[in-house]
Formats: C-alpha cells, structure tokens, sequence
C-alpha cells in the first residue's frame, strides 16, 4: 500500500495552512531527508522532508493551495517494488486519510482531567514528624559556632560534603562562620571562590548531579539573586525534569534578612521568595540548637535547601545539645512558649522578638502562645492550626515585605483550614513596604519590633 | 586516502585555527596538520560514524514528522546538519566520563548511547520516555550513561558542567566532562565565571562550542564582538582549537589532542566546533534571517554524512550494498522507536506528584 503523506503542522496549535510548492513532481525517486515540498502559515515557513523513501506516486494538493487541514493526505509514495497501480488500489479501498490523533492539545487525557473535579491531589501531609528528645549534655556558643560545629561534624561524617564561598576558607569565613575548618580539612574540601555567584553556584549543582553534597556559602542571601537561577531552575527542578533519576543534595546557606544600617540592597528577606519553589525546601533557624540540628538535618537531606541565617544572631549565645547525633527534623515548627488567648508565629530572628513581645502581653494578662516555624517549605500548617483551634486568634510575624510573604500564605492555610475557629481577622506584622531606608531613625521604624507584636496581638485579642 | 573528500569537506567559511595566545609553543609544533599527517580511520571507524550520524538525522528526521502530526508539543530542536560534532568527539568518551549540553540534545543522548526508544517517547510525553514524560525534549537524563541533560537555559549547563568536572577531581576518577554549548551562549557571564574557576583550579572539563552560526535568529556576527569563539578562554590561559565540525575525522583527531591535555591534568580546553544547522531553530521559525542559498550550499557542499559516505565508497572501505544494509538498520530502529513513542501511554496522573523531593 503506497505510503500517505500527511500535511504536517509548524506548531501544536496550527490546524490549518498553505502548501506553497511542491519540490519534487510525480514520478521523481525520493529519497529520505529530502525536501519534497513548501509550507508555510502567517508566521512561518517550513520545508518539509521525506521520511520514507521511494517515488512520488501521486499529488493529491497541488502547490499554492490555501488552507489545507493539518493531516490531510497531501501526496501518495510508492514503496520499492510498488507501481502506479497501487494507487488504484487506495481508491478502491476508499481510503480517506487515516485520521491521525488531532492537534494533541484537544484530546489528551491531562485536559480531561481538568474537567474531572478531583482527579488528583496533592499528597496528604506526611504523618506528624516527631522531635527527637534530648537530655544529653547541653553547652553555651554563640550561634555561628553552632553552625561550624554542625558543618564539621558532618564533614568529617560523610566525604562526600564541601564548603564552598567567598572567604570562606583563608578569611576563616566573612562573617567566622567556617573558623578553623580550612586547618582541619584542607583546601580541597574549605574552597575560596571567586566573587561569582553564578558560576559557583552553577558548579556546584553540577557537582551535586554527580554525587558530592556540596555546602554553598552565599556572604549574604542578598548575592544569591545573582546564583537564583541556577538554585530554582538547576537545583530545584532536576529531579522532577529527570524522573527521578537524578536530583540535587546541596545546601545554600548564608545571612539572610536586615542587618544593621546597610541600606536597601544588603538588608533584605529571601525567605518567601524560595518558599514558593517547589523541591527545595527553605529553613531559617532561630535559636542554637535549631541552627545545630537543622543545618545537620540540612547536609544529609538528599533535597536542595536552602538554608536562611541571620547576621545579627551570629554573635547570640545559646544553650546547645553537645551530642554530635543532635539532628532535628526539618518541616517541624517548635512551640517557644505556650498559651491560650494568641498564637504568634514567628521565623529566624523575630522568634526572639515575639517572645520578648509575649512577656509585654503576659504582663497584661494575656496568654500569648509563640510558635517558632523553623522550616518554612514544607510549612508545618499542622502545628500553626492546632494553635490557632486552641487560641482562636493568630498574628504572624515576619521582616520581609507583605505581599505573597510568609505571612500572606499563613493567612490562607488558617482560611482554608481553621475558617470557623476563629474569633478575629488574622494580622500580619511585618517589615514595612518600602526599599530598606539607610537612617538609623527610618531603619527602625521599618522593621517588626517587640511592640508592634504586641499591639498587633491585642488587636486580634479586641484587648 | 583524504585528498579529495578533504577537499570538498573543508569548511567554507574558516579553516582550522589554534588559538596562539596560550599553550606552549612545543604543543603548537607538535600539532597534527589538517589533511597530513592524520591516520587513516580504519574501515570499521568509518562504518561506525556513518552509522552514528545516520541514526542522529534520521531520529531527527522522523521527530520533526511526529511533531507535524500532533505528537510532539512545545519545542522541539534538531540537530539536523550537526551530527559530527557529537559523533566524533564522542568516539574518544571513556565510560567515566560525563556529558552535558543544552536544549538541543537529541543527538547527544544519541551518540551517548541512550536508547532511541526512550528519546523518541519522552519527545511525544509518554510513560515509557526517559523522564516519565516528564522533561520533554529539552530535559532528559541518564545515570547510567552519565548524560546530565539537557538545559533550558541558555548557558546554564556550562557552570554545571565545570561542577560534574569539578567532581570528577574530587572524587579522582579520571573522567573528563564534555560541556558542549552554541554560539549564542558564548556570551553569557557565566561562561567566564566558569572558564575562570575551571583554570584556577584545572578542573578537567572539555568545553565544545557548537558554532552553528545563529542563536535563534541572530547570527553570530551580530550579537558577538569577536567571532572567534575558540580564542573566548584567551584571557583565562586556556587553549582553544577550531575545528571543521562538519567533518567527523577532524572531529574526532582534534578531541582526541584536547582531551591529552586535559586528562593530563592541565586543565579545560575549548574546541570551537564550526557546524550548521540545516532546520529552524525549534519548529516554527520563520527562517528570514538566512537565504535559502545559504542553507541549501552548506547542505550540498559540507553535509557531513554525504561527504562520510563519499569517502567510504572512494576507499573501498565499503559498498553501496553495506551501507544500504546499515540504512536498512537504521530506518528500522528509528521506526520502532516512533511506533514506542506512540505506543506507549501517557503518564499515570498519579506521576504528577512524584519526584518533587527525594524522601529523606
Ligand atoms: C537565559 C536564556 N535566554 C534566552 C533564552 C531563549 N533562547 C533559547 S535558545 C536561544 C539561542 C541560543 O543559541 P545558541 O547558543 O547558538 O544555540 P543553538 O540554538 O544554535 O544550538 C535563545 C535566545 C533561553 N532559553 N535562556
Ligand atoms: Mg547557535
């Protein structure tokens, strides 16, 4: 049977176009890859090529016809050994063209689904992650030897983990984050990089397709701008892009948010921004021990994480669990204090101001219960509900900007799950809607403080 | 045996250059002279390119069918005129090397010895694609082949690939990593951060640019100061090579001289290979920005495996009858996989949610 040959589309969604000329006449031998004909619609041209080879029994749409249906047989090739009387025979058998599967937009099963109300969800929330309890030996360090610790002990854990940034290894890190840790593993696992976010970056996702964990250091998160391409789109995506094959173990970590009186472009919150980026996960560690154990929890995560450190907390002393198994789970809020009439939630250095604000609040005679997220994707929506079903009323509180923050989609998981539990509008705190100011007077002005948590609590409370 | 096929192979725009800036002069005496002194290739070499580049224009070939009948969506770019640059360079991987390049992947997935079947269903979206149907044509992948994709974004895999070199240092594993990106790339900041890093810290990387002469519809004489690509990693100390990327030998000779320098140690090198990409850019392009003389002259003049299949036929290294046999192979396999890439479903819905995180 002579082979039909089909007019061919340009794009998914072209139906129709012209058949500009035919290159070829009837009768010529073709072989494959040759161009036998013109195409073209209003935004392009194309010629068409001869899969099959053989000869051009016949043209069934002459060259300069307009509008001809994508798939419409356009020309019969007779195959070797066949002669013009299989044409005939194409005739005879009342051949129309063989209706191919349409433009494929029209009739696939993934449309359909949308007009299935259910067809499928979003798993369920993974069943309640459970923190591990310890009552090992504690010590007293500032927070960025927590996080030294928490690298070495994982390094000298598995070989496969890196630090890389700028000054991180001679420099003893910008910030002393990495002290010490080119003296104990050598300059092939503690790398200075070159002030090239991107590239870096870039290097070491591809280092992370191949195996090695990789710890990336941005000097602070506002550089990473510079390396978020390859975080979402090289990092992030991999695993799904590859079907499973292969992913990304690496871990972006680095000072995040306002520091002190830096101006706009070094004073910045990064934490909603990778929020919203599904396979990475976003963690942003408030006290010690959260810095310990989620940046251990961090390292061995075969995920990409990015993990949200805070300037001004380097230098804080807390009370650290000393075991080197302290691992916490990432995706688990803590609860810092607990109370009946408000919930607050609260990440990395506000933790520290809403508790300071619960103490104002107790002191009032209300019972403020603050929730320390400490992952922030996956958000822990479970422990933010169950306080908000016991205390009917919650403030969120961050130092980022308001629209699509961290506290825009607390607001919609306590609509979607907890509508009927509650006694006031939620209320959002956070960093006021403007580039950060450099004047000392308007810096304060802009960021959360301890009182405005406060109000914001006895606003919802109607105290 | 080269004198005529040489002849009528050599690139029309640029004959081959070595960047002089770098590299000591011992290196530049010692360099093989195009056409000389080159060993032959042996008859079965010849048969195993023909048959390497056959199976890339005919797969391409057959997708730009299925993409006109409604198979295959979105983009979808063809390496159709190209196919010596990966089969020759390829013909010198040692099996812990790695590979990775941009969206127009097809033949790299090809030449790296990923099975046709698996390409051509992911093309068309379905279950049994190498992505689940999940990637699509730009994004593919293969730990078994150590092919890294595949990349949408122009420019990105050239600091991956600098990191899966990285790694191969680290891990101390002799394998080389062939980044190949276009002539459009060349230009992005990335490159040089990552030609930097490469040289600073001799990571054994093999940067091949594919100069096929436009990004899109921009020829490469508008959109870069300097048009000789190989001579990019001049201000980082590395060597670069031109070469004619339309002749699978020379392809394959001047991989081989790179790759001495690089798994000896010494860091990346740059082959700037010139090549030509006969269709659009993706499906519908509207081909303005090049005379159809112009495409249709390099087809006939240049066209790798014509000039391969002369060659083959004037050395008596084979006959006619041989290689309408590997056409007969070739055409089956590519069959089969167009009826696999059909054939096979669409992903269960279920895989919509899968392959978001590893689970810990
Ligand atoms: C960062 C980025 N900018 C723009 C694009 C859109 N784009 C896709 S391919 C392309 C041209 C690239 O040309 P070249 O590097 O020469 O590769 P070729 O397509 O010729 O193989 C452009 C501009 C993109 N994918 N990524
Ligand atoms: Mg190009």
């Amino acid at each position: 049977m002579p082979i039909q040959i089909l007019m061919p589309a340009l794009s998914p969604t072209m139906t129709e176009g012209n058949l500009a000329k035919w290159n070829v006449a009837e009768g010529d031998t073709i072989s494959a890859g040759d161009v036998i004909c013109e195409i073209e619609t209003d935004k392009a041209t194309m010629e068409v090529e001869a899969v099959d080879e053989g000869v051009m029994g016949k043209i069934l749409i002459p060259g300069g016809t307009e509008a001809v249906a994508v798939n419409a047989v356009i020309a019969l090739l007779l195959e070797e050994g066949e002669d013009k009387s299989a044409l005939d025979m194409v005739e005879m058998a009342g051949q129309t063209p063989k209706s191919n599967p349409a433009p494929v937009a029209t009739d696939s099963p993934a449309m359909a689904a949308h007009a299935d109300p259910a067809p499928v969800s979003a798993p369920a929330a993974a069943a309640e992650i459970l923190e591990p309890e310890y009552d090992g030996p504690m010590i007293t360090q500032t927070l960025r030897e927590s996080l030294r610790d928490a690298m070495a002990e994982e390094m000298r854990r598995d070989d496969s983990v890196f630090l890389m940034g700028e000054e991180v290894a001679q420099y003893q890190g910008a910030y002393k984050v990495s002290q010490g840790l080119l003296d104990e593993f050598g300059e092939d696992r503690i790398i200075d990089t070159p002030i090239t976010e991107y590239g870096f970056s870039g290097l070491a996702v591809g280092a992370s397709f191949a195996g090695l964990k990789p710890i990336v250091e941005f000097m602070t998160f506002n550089f990473s701008m510079q390396a978020i391409d390859h975080i979402v789109n090289s990092a992030a995506k991999t695993l799904y892009m590859s079907g499973g094959q292969m992913g990304s173990s690496i871990v972006f970590r680095g000072a995040n948010g306002a520091a002190s009186r830096v101006g706009a472009q070094h004073s910045q919150c990064f934490a909603a921004w990778y929020s919203q980026v599904p396979g990475l996960k976003v963690v942003a560690p408030w006290s010690g021990a959260d810095a310990k154990g989620l940046l251990k929890a961090a390292i061995r995560d075969p995920n990409p994480v990015v993990f949200l450190e805070n300037e001004l907390l380097y230098g804080t002393s807390f009370e650290v669990p000393a075991s080197e198994d302290f691992v916490l789970p990432i995706g688990k809020a803590k609860i810092e204090r607990t109370g009946t009439d408000v919930t607050i939630t609260a990440f990395s250095r506000m933790v520290g101001l809403a508790l300071e604000a619960a103490e104002l609040l107790a002191a009032e005679g209300i019972s403020a219960e603050v929730i320390n997220l400490r992952t922030i994707r996956p958000l822990d929506t479970g422990t933010i509900i169950n306080s908000v079903k016991k205390t009917n009323r919650i403030v969120s509180v961050e130092e980022g900007w308001p629209q699509s923050g961290v506290g825009a989609e607390i607001v919609a998981q306590v609509m979607e799950n907890a509508f009927d539990y509650l006694d006031a509008p939620v209320v959002r705190v956070h960093g006021e809607d403007v580039p950060m100011p450099y004047a000392a007077n308007l810096e304060a002005l802009t960021l959360p403080t301890p009182e405005k948590i406060k109000a914001a609590a006895k606003a919802v409370c109607y105290a | 045996m080269a004198k005529a096929t040489q002849a009528k192979a050599a690139p029309a725009n640029s004959t081959a250059k070595q960047n002089k800036s770098t590299d000591g002069s011992a290196k530049k005496t010692a360099r093989r002279r195009p056409g000389k002194a080159q060993p032959p290739a042996s008859a079965e070499d010849l048969l195993g390119f023909y048959r390497d580049m056959l199976l890339i224009r005919r797969f391409e070939e057959k997708a730009g069918q299925l993409y006109g009948m409604g198979l295959i969506g979105g983009f979808c770019h063809l390496y159709i005129g190209q196919e010596a640059v990966v089969a020759g360079v390829h013909a010198n991987a040692l099996p812990q090397d790695s590979v990775i390049t941009s969206y127009r992947d097809h033949g790299h997935m090809l030449a790296c010895g990923m099975p046709p079947d698996g390409v051509m269903a992911e093309l068309t979206g379905r279950e049994g694609g190498l992505s689940k149907g999940k990637g699509g044509s730009m994004h593919m992948f293969s730990r078994e082949k150590n092919f890294y994709g595949g990349h949408g974004i122009v420019g990105a895999q050239v600091p991956l690939g600098t990191g899966l070199a990285f790694a191969h240092k680290y891990k101390k594993d002799g394998g080389v990593c062939y980044t190949y990106f276009g002539d459009g790339s060349v230009n992005q900041g990335q490159v040089y951060e990552s030609f930097n890093m490469a040289q600073l810290w001799k990571l054994p990387v093999l940067y091949i640019i594919e100069n096929n002469k436009y990004g899109m519809g921009t020829s490469i004489q508008r959109s870069s100061s300097t048009t000789e690509l190989y001579q990019r990693g001049s201000a980082h100390g590395i060597p670069g090579t031109q070469v004619d990327g339309m002749d699978v030998i020379k392809v394959r000779d001047a991989t081989a001289e790179a790759l001495e320098h690089v798994r000896g140690g010494k860091g990346p090198y740059i082959l700037e290979m010139l090549t030509y990409r006969y269709r659009g850019h993706s499906m519908s392009d509207p081909a303005k920005y090049r005379s159809k003389d112009e495409v249709s002259k390099v087809r006939s003049e240049q066209d790798p495996i014509d000039n391969l299949r002369q060659m083959i036929l004037s050395t008596n290294a084979a006959d006619e009858a041989t290689l309408k046999a590997i056409d007969g192979d070739i055409k089956a396999i590519v069959t089969h996989a167009a009826d696999f890439a059909k054939a096979s479903p669409e992903p269960q819905l279920s895989e919509l949610y899968t392959d978001i995180l590893v689970e810990a």
